[in-house]
């Protein structure tokens, strides 16, 4: 245990996701021997991601604005949404260059084991847009592993008896993975030979 | 296949260890509690990163030390390949394929085949069906790693299931009333899909096996009457996976009011058990400790005749064997094992291991080990 200031630091750093004890400790002794300006500028970063983002309030995405920039470019089509578990994954098929529809990020994954059930996913707001009639294609994005494919599962259960066609990214994917650890390559042939479900 | 190049850093007793094996019989000679187990159990570990003794991997690391290192270089067609594991306990395991690290430790299975019997074994016989169906699974996925996926699927969804129907019977169980199982049916659906996909497997590996387990039997047992296996599943139907899913979704789906209840999943694959029957009777409750152990020693040939008939040849590893045997069915054992690409054999007393098998002799003593002649 260190003081103060220091061991302050050390637990804020600890409870960020991957970061372990030892890194902590790294990090918070790197920051403490940087230049002032650059921790000035690490320390505004942090406020300013809170004060300036805020989610989309169409498709959940990461904004700048009421709405993201994939939701308000007039090029993307209306009639093919993508579901994806969280806003990087819509990064990762955003480099695949392969799609020109538009999102919808659910905010997880299907998971008892963490107690989260369709009711803490942004699952009511899809069945919101599509009740329209315009989305005539769903692309089911999620993980390619137990708690992804379960939640692909129920939402073709869900979304099927709408009339709209629902497809999977095609395998290929590395099985268990995360959809942002696949490489643009796999991504956007999985995107490419999406099948049925 | 065979393993040319053994190095241990803190495993269990060796601080540090470095060993040259050649293609062959090789003889690990020693007192008990020297460290020829613990020297078997490395390289077993590195082929199917399980302990044969251990569901933990604390006990591997030398009291101590905090990591344990297994490298070993293993020769298969004439290639080298340099496989590397790093087992620190309370983390992931670390691996390399020459050199390279790589993404999953998974990946390395399959880099070392790889067939052990060691006493413990006899719980493949007289312990709980868990300790068959690891037996069966373990051998799945030494033939086809890809099985390893299959195996951890289905894990994973019995467990989210599990913990699904736990959720909403302690929530019963306070009175908080009823809780949200709309996922249900999805997880019916996977759990079904895969349970189909790993019985199937064992199904057909079942009947696989069904002859050397007889003929392994024969040769190792002092007794009468034939060793068989069975498949016992918890549904009927199959072989193949449609029909199976089929069943498993129509017990799911009958099974469905208890298992609420009962907070758990009461169907599926992981309840099942693989038979083991000597002439009429069970070889559970019925069977001789003698009889017992030559069943489990049997099991374990019959994988490694069945891996070497499907086109890889494992390295074969028998701890404490011979023994246990009398000089003709050491004999017998030794004609069958003769031909093994490698077989490590260890015994305290040299004289018990049959003159025919040759191969070169290794004396443990603490923490090294030194070729003999
Ligand atoms: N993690 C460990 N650290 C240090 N010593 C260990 C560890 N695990 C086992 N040992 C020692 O290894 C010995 C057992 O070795 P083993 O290979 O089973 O013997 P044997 O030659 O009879 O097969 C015991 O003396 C035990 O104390
Ligand atoms: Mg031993
Ligand atoms: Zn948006």
């Amino acid at each position: 245990m260190y003081e103060g200031a220091i061991q302050d630091l050390i637990d804020e750093l600890g409870r960020l996701p991957g970061v372990g004890p030892k890194s902590a400790q790294r990090i918070a002794f790197h920051v403490l021997s940087a230049d002032p300006a650059d921790v000035k500028r690490l320390a505004a970063a942090l406020q300013r991601v809170k004060e300036l983002v805020r989610f989309c309030t169409t498709c959940f995405n990461v904004a700048e604005s009421e709405q993201c920039r994939i939701c308000r470019d007039p090029r993307r089509t209306g009639d093919v949404l993508c579901v994806v578990e969280e806003p990087k994954d819509v990064v990762a098929i955003e480099r695949t260059g392969e799609f020109r529809g538009r999102y919808h990020v659910l905010g997880g994954a299907i998971n008892p084991l963490e107690g989260i059930g369709p009711d803490n996913l942004r699952i009511r707001e899809l069945m919101a847009r599509l009740a329209d009639g315009t989305v005539k294609e769903l692309i089911l994005a999620t993980d390619p592993n137990t708690e992804g494919e379960a939640t692909a599962t129920y939402l073709a259960l869900l979304v099927k008896p709408m009339g709209i066609a629902v497809t999977r990214l095609a395998s290929g994917l590395p099985v268990g993975g995360d959809l942002e650890y696949a490489d643009e390559i796999t991504l956007g042939r999985a995107f490419e030979g999406r099948r049925a479900v | 296949m065979y393993v040319s190049r053994l190095e241990l850093v803190d495993f269990r007793s060796y601080p540090h260890l470095v060993v040259e094996f050649e293609a062959g019989c090789s003889v690990l000679v020693g007192p008990n509690g020297v460290g020829k187990t613990n020297l078997v159990e490395a390289l077993h570990y590195l082929s199917t990163l399980d302990s044969h003794r251990v569901a933990v991997d604390a006990p591997l690391v030398r009291a101590g030390a905090t990591t344990a290192v297994i490298r070993g270089e293993i020769v298969h067609d004439g290639r080298s390949l340099l496989v590397e594991l790093a087992v620190e306990p309370g983390r992931a395991n670390r691996a390399r394929l020459n050199g390279a690290p790589v993404r999953r430790p998974r990946e390395v299975l399959g880099a070392l085949r790889m067939v052990l019997f060691a006493p413990e074994d006899l719980a493949l016989v007289r312990g709980d069906p868990a300790e068959r169906r690891r037996y069966l699974d373990d051998l799945l996925v030494a033939r086809q790693p890809r099985y390893a996926g299959v195996r951890a699927d289905y894990e994973r969804v019995l467990k989210q299931r599990n913990a699904l129907l736990r959720t909403a019977y302690l929530a019963r169980k306070v009175g908080a009333g009823a809780r949200d199982l709309s996922t249900l049916d999805v997880w019916d659906l996977h759990l079904a899909q895969h349970g189909a996909e790993l019985m199937a497997a064992r199904m057909e590996l079942c009947a696989a096996l069904g002859p050397h387990v007889a003929k392994a039997y024969d040769a190792v047992a002092a007794g009468r009457g034939a060793a068989t296996v069975a498949y016992r599943p918890g549904v009927e139907g199959g072989p193949d996976r449609a029909t199976l899913a089929q069943a498993l979704s129509d017990a799911l789906t009958a099974a469905r009011p208890s298992e609420v209840d009962r907070g758990v999943t009461l169907v599926g694959p992981h309840r099942d058990d693989l038979t083991l029957t000597l002439g009429e009777l069970p070889a559970k409750g019925y069977a001789s400790h003698g009889e017992s152990w030559s069943f489990a020693l049997a099991l374990r040939l019959a994988a490694y005749e069945l891996l070497r008939a499907e086109g890889v040849e494992p390295v074969l590893a028998l701890d404490d064997v011979f023994a246990e045997l009398d000089t003709g069915r050491r004999d017998r054992l030794a004609e069958l094992v003769g031909g093994a690409a490698q077989l490590l054999v260890t015994c305290a007393v040299p004289q018990d291991v049959p003159q025919r098998l040759g191969g070169v002799r290794y004396d443990v003593a603490e923490g090294a080990l030194r070729r003999a002649g």
